[in-house]
């Protein structure tokens, strides 16, 4: 059976979709493991620039 | 000798009530008022609400760690202000009614004198803004507090049942009503129901709608952020229509739910059309109001109005006067939390009145607003509460006579993390945080906030972080070895 073409301009037309390599970015323990401190430290520099004592 | 009565034991209560416990709890008596046995970790009220965690693990009995820190805790409910005390009684007080039956009675009334008086009551939970709404006298679950999650959860793993014998179900997750907050909290636990139906291999079964009275999605109450992605300043708008493509879920957006009835939701959006969603599981956030705290002048007059903004929050040193969005501004906003009318009075977390919203505020023809109210989530109740205990702390030190250290919303960030799943290398987490909460156009002309710490990512480092930072406030929390020094 020929494949049937899929309905443009819906909702779910337009975002933007994350590809093989980017959800497998977001799975893997070293690169998360470096993106887990680079979080840390920006959360901590917001923490420290909140912080009016 | 003076006396700090606390009203309130959630976030911002807590962290006031724990820090002059520490700094003043042996000079100074302090009281904390909560209506509540139990402290509740609230951002985790998400995870019970879906099988990932249980009660004990978000909640912890008061008294015994209030006893620890030479705090005194009363089970009580307050019920009026009386900041001038009375014909018979000159000192400030406060009228409490007990909720528990220790030794005094449930419904016993008594009147608490107070040097320095902070109220944290929080939100009043307005189900009933929304007929049909909550799950008490309606029709929808909330994960609000830990009851509410242990119940919603029940609800969800009796949907998972069913779509297991083959049965498909409709789920819908938002907000309650056109003028509510705190939609990060909805927007964590949509994706946790889609995780748990993922998990139990039943999604194909499942239709999970999303719908909110955001302008757009990722609006939070806090108009929306941009963030820097891919090369391109992007707005949180296309982040989150991504997390909800990606994962299958529609959205509605622009909408004031104004009725419920079993299994079906109506809507009216703000270009005037009304609609209805079918449903089998719903979780809607309710609008917040204050708790209904009443206050009397020394004669016994009512001077509610002067104390509470008309949505029965506390009036502090904001800028009320009513102005075009246009004018909105940063120094609008609170820094002391202190009472105009009397000083020694304060408001922290969700119990201060904001000036007006961070959203723009929107109309439907009909003259219904649909724009949500200004968020204020776990961190800045936090700093506002040390805050406001660190001036507490330096006025009965005779540091200062006056409020010294300031926590505008204008001046500080925070950090959203909805993580999904318990398995450490199996969940999943959006990990967005925003500087300053309220948008600073006069520091930063182009999108009102700090391009390096307004940021979103989607990761496992995110949901690792979750974790840390659940474990860690409840340590914290518990006052346990060193609490002190962690971050707020």
């Amino acid at each position: 059976m020929a494949a049937k073409n899929k309905e443009p301009y819906k909702q779910s037309y337009y975002p933007p979709m994350p590809t093989g390599f980017t959800r497998y970015m977001r799975r893997s323990l070293p690169w998360q493991f470096i993106r887990f401190w680079i979080i840390n430290y920006k959360i901590f520099k917001l923490l420290v620039k909140s912080s009016h004592d | 000798m003076a006396r700090i009565v606390i009203l309130g034991a959630g976030i911002s209560g807590h962290t006031v009530a724990r820090y002059l416990g520490r700094w003043v709890g042996k000079k100074h008596r302090v009281t904390v008022v909560s209506p509540k046995a139990k402290w509740n970790w609230i951002p985790s009220n998400v995870w019970v609400g879906c099988g990932e965690m249980t009660t004990e693990q978000v909640t912890f009995d008061l008294a015994p760690v209030y006893k620890k820190a030479g705090v005194e805790f009363l089970q009580a409910k307050a019920v009026s202000l009386h900041p001038e005390g009375s014909g018979d009684r000159p000192r400030p007080f406060v009228t409490i009614e007990r909720t528990t039956d220790d030794g005094v009675g449930t419904g016993q009334t008594d009147d608490v004198d107070y040097d320095f008086l902070v109220n944290a009551t929080g939100p009043k939970l307005n189900f009933d803004a929304t007929p049909g709404l909550g799950p008490e006298k309606g029709y929808t679950v909330s994960v609000c507090t830990w009851e509410h999650a242990q119940k919603a959860n029940q609800e969800l793993q009796a949907c998972i049942e069913a779509m297991k014998n083959g049965e498909r179900r409709r789920f819908v997750v938002g907000t309650g009503h056109g003028m509510c907050t705190c939609q990060g909290a909805a927007f964590e636990y949509i994706y946790n129901v889609d995780h748990a139906v993922r998990q139990a291999g039943v999604r194909d079964k499942a239709e999970i709608t999303w719908i909110s009275n955001e302008y757009e999605l990722g609006d939070f109450g806090m108009g929306g952020v941009h963030i820097t992605r891919g090369g391109y300043v992007t707005n949180g708008k296309v982040f989150a229509e991504s997390l909800m493509v990606e994962r299958g879920i529609s959205w509605i957006t622009r909408a004031a739910v104004n009725k419920i009835e079993p299994g079906k939701i109506y809507y009216e959006t703000l270009d005037g059309s009304e609609g209805s969603l079918d449903f089998d599981f719903s979780m809607l956030i309710p609008p917040f109001a204050g708790v209904g705290l009443k206050a009397y002048d020394k004669s016994g007059a009512d001077i509610t109005g002067e104390v509470f903004a008309p949505n029965g929050f506390m009036k502090v040193d904001a800028d009320y006067k009513p102005k075009p969005y246009e004018d909105w501004s940063k120094q609008d906003w609170p820094k002391t939390y202190d009472s105009p009318k009397y000083p020694n009075v304060f408001a922290v977390g969700i119990a201060f009145a904001p000036p007006h919203p961070i959203s723009k505020v929107m109309n439907s023809p009909k003259g219904t607003q649909i724009s949500p109210t200004p968020p204020r989530t776990g961190m800045p109740s936090a700093a506002i509460g040390k805050t406001v205990a660190a001036n507490i702390r330096d006025i009965l030190n005779g540091k200062t006579t006056k409020p010294i250290h300031t926590a505008s919303m204008a001046e500080m960030g925070a950090a959203c993390v909805a993580s999904t799943g318990s398995h450490i290398f199996k969940g999943s987490a959006a990990t967005m945080t925003v500087y300053p909460v309220v948008p600073d156009y006069e520091t930063y002309p182009e999108y009102g906030r700090d391009m390096d710490l307004t940021f979103g990512e989607v990761g496992l480092a995110g949901h690792w972080m979750k974790w840390i930072l659940h474990y860690a406030f409840m340590y914290q929390a518990k006052l346990k070895p060193g609490w002190y020094v962690m971050p707020d």
